[in-house]
């Protein structure tokens, strides 16, 4: 674990990942997408409304997902004091926002057309909300206050503090009487929907998760840059100030 | 292909949701890109004014 620890490394290693990750991505959300507007069938009771559910689902898996990492990064930079940690799971938070949006967004257009609304304030889409206000106060700590470490430290405990919330997310649908549905992908007994539309969302699925590791590659890069930046600042400031202290001391020499 | 973009009626909410997917993830990956452009243009600028420091380190 460690090994991935020095950033130089970490910068050697993910700008070779880069290139395929990006075009890994490329390839499988178009093929994903071809999948799921032109190949999918129509559901017999949803319509062609159901192909917002190849976008709508991974969405949501991946706000979760992302969620999970930046809790797991800030716990290990919390215990570990692991030199990158804690910029990863900063890396993340715009991420897992960006996809917490889109699965409220399209399962509000998904809604309205099948439930006959908008929105409802039952469990699964009411912790979905809170989902994105955490991301949204993450992100807002860390520009909040200027000492990177004091920063880093209050977002990983806001994070951690904020995993309680996937749990209640992923069992709402079986805890609580919802409008929602309950789970059909990732359940005990295998997926209950037919193969013709489960390939397509495997396909996005995977598409977004090749998404997700390019955007957390980039960020964190820019990271650790933006961090080597700052050190060779403060270096150069305290240089020049001590070459102003020597010119002044050499000047009132030769006055003297 | 007239079908095709009337989704079986269901146009208003099916494209606005690849839509708005589109949107989030591309503003977002474009922006992920320009971070990482402006970092290390930043980067190569400081490292270029101090060369007795370091002598030609490979690009991180």
């Amino acid at each position: 674990m460690h090994r991935f620890a020095n950033p130089a490394r970490f910068m050697r290693l993910s700008g070779k990942v880069l290139p395929w990750a990006g075009a890994v991505t490329v390839l499988l959300l178009g093929f994903g997408l071809y999948l799921a507007l032109f190949v999918a069938p129509p559901d017999y009771q949803q319509g062609e409304t159901v192909r917002i559910m190849f976008i709508h689902v991974p969405a949501a898996w991946m706000a979760m997902l992302t969620y999970a990492i930046m809790a797991l990064a800030s716990a290990v930079a919390l215990i570990w004091k692991h030199p990158l940690a804690d910029l990863a799971a900063k890396s993340c938070a715009p991420i897992g926002a960006g996809f917490t949006l889109i699965a409220l967004v399209t399962g509000s257009l998904w809604g309205e057309p099948m439930w006959g609304t908008w929105w409802v304030w039952d469990a699964r889409l009411t912790s979905v909300l809170i989902l994105l206000f955490l991301y949204l106060g993450y992100i807002a700590l860390w520009r909040a206050i200027d000492d990177p470490q004091k920063a880093a430290r209050a977002a990983a405990i806001l994070a951690l503090v904020g995993a309680v919330n996937l749990p209640i997310i992923k069992f709402s649908v079986n805890w609580w009487n919802t409008l929602h549905q309950p789970a059909s992908v990732i359940k005990i007994g295998g997926p209950s929907i037919d193969s013709s539309m489960l390939w397509p969302l495997i396909i996005m699925a995977l598409g977004f998760h090749a998404y997700l590791v390019t955007l957390m590659l980039w960020r964190l890069r820019a990271e650790v840059m933006t961090r080597k930046i700052r050190v060779l600042q403060l270096a150069q400031a305290q240089e020049s100030r001590s070459q102003e202290g020597g010119a002044q001391e050499s000047g009132m020499e030769a006055a003297s | 292909m007239r079908d095709f973009f009337a989704m079986g009626g269901y146009a208003e909410y099916v494209w606005p949701a690849f839509a708005i997917t589109a949107i989030v993830m591309i503003w977002l990956a474009a922006s992920s890109r320009r971070m990482v452009s402006t970092a290390q243009r930043r980067l190569d600028a400081l490292q270029a004014a101090r060369p007795h420091r370091r002598k030609k380190e490979p690009r991180p």
